[in-house]
């Protein structure tokens, strides 16, 4: 198993996501999508949006689609938790929407506040028919990508890339 | 504030003389109405029915991905107070193609004429300036009304027009409720727009 400190991997996922079309990227910062958005603004073909609250990235995801553009929205686990009346728009409009959703809450997770929603993640996703590619290890990252993408833009579905704190890292607090 | 005199029903019509130019999104409820009303549920529309609170974040998505087109968001106070953070976002981004337009009757419509926060406290007007809009239009009159056009087409965008509107019912328009076929209605319609 490689290790992910060793290599760029926000580099890897950004130039993925933009091979796949995505020009949005709606954003709640956090650690774990920081390199990623630093990239998007870095980037003269892509938007990063600072977002209030995660929900507001759903409906901008939802909004690109209408107009046939693609977006990936980035927040941290605990936004998953503000989001889910909003996926009913997603759900039962048939919006392929595409999330990355960095962990708190699992792998070697050191604050008790971000057990509950962490731990709720995957089931509230699931029951609001998003699909889950997780990511455990570097290993999983290209492929976990790739099957998200094609989740999503070809497969007409929503779909979450779901970084886990093994892969990235509990924080020391 | 002076108190509202202006008929929901009747606001859209002067604003937007031209519904074809625009792609409209708009919350659940009353603005849904009065907007399928004003487009005849036209292809340029996307309507809310749940999701309270997606409108503005919604339109900021069209008017990004479509920055040659003009957009119009028409939500309500309730909609809008429910992601108000919304109108940060959308200051931060400023498109020019954007304007929110809220229809504000100081109550929740739908569920039984519940009083809201905009009859007691608070001013959607002065949060939309507060959030960075730097063009705002507050109308509450019929000669505001009249000039309420203008504004949408010369200031520079985004925009934020505050319709104060008595209570009362909205347009009685029976618009398509499934949101899968009004998806692909407005994208299909687009789409061939731009000639894809």
């Amino acid at each position: 198993m490689n290790d992910q400190k060793d290599t760029d991997w926000p580099k890897q996922l950004f130039d993925a996501l933009v091979e796949a079309g995505v020009t949005l990227f709606p954003y709640i910062p956090d650690a774990g999508n920081k390199r990623l958005i630093e990239y998007a603004e870095a980037h003269n073909g892509v938007r990063p949006i600072l977002l209030t609250t995660e929900e507001e990235g759903v409906a901008i995801a939802a909004g690109a689609d209408l107009v046939a553009k693609k977006a990936v929205i980035c927040m941290q686990s605990s936004g998953v938790g503000n989001i889910p009346n909003f996926l009913s728009l997603v759900n039962g409009g048939r919006f392929p929407i595409l999330m990355m959703v960095s962990m708190r809450g699992d792998y070697g997770e050191q604050n008790p506040w971000q057990y509950p929603m962490g731990q709720a993640v995957e089931p509230i996703l699931t029951a609001m028919g998003v699909l889950l590619f997780r990511v455990d290890c570097l290993d999983d990252l290209a492929p976990a990508t790739e099957a998200a993408i094609a989740a999503t833009f070809k497969g007409g579905n929503s779909a979450a890339l779901i970084l886990s704190q093994r892969f990235l890292g509990a924080k020391p607090f | 504030m002076i108190p509202a005199t202006l008929d929901r029903r009747d606001v859209l019509a002067n604003l937007f003389p031209k519904p074809d130019d625009y792609l409209f999104i708009t919350g659940l409820a009353g603005s849904a109405r009065d907007t399928a009303g004003l487009t005849e549920d036209g292809d340029n529309l996307f309507t809310m029915a749940g999701a309270m609170g997606a409108a503005t974040s919604m339109g900021l998505g069209v008017a990004m991905a479509a920055p040659n087109r003009p957009v119009a968001v028409v939500t309500g106070d309730g909609e809008l107070l429910m992601n108000i953070g919304s109108l940060a976002t959308v200051a931060t981004i400023a498109p020019d193609n954007l304007s929110i337009v809220c229809i504000d009757n100081g109550c929740h419509g739908e569920t039984g004429g519940q009083t809201g926060h905009t009859s007691n406290k608070t001013d959607l007007t002065v949060m939309a300036r507060g959030a960075g809009f730097t063009s705002t239009l507050r109308v509450e009159t019929q000669a505001e009304l009249m000039a309420a056009a203008k504004f949408l087409t010369e200031a520079p965008g985004p925009r934020f027009v505050h319709l104060r509107v008595r209570d009362g019912p909205p347009t009685p328009y029976k618009r398509n409720m499934n949101l899968a076929e009004c998806r692909l209605r407005f994208r299909s319609a687009y789409q061939a727009s731009t000639g894809h």
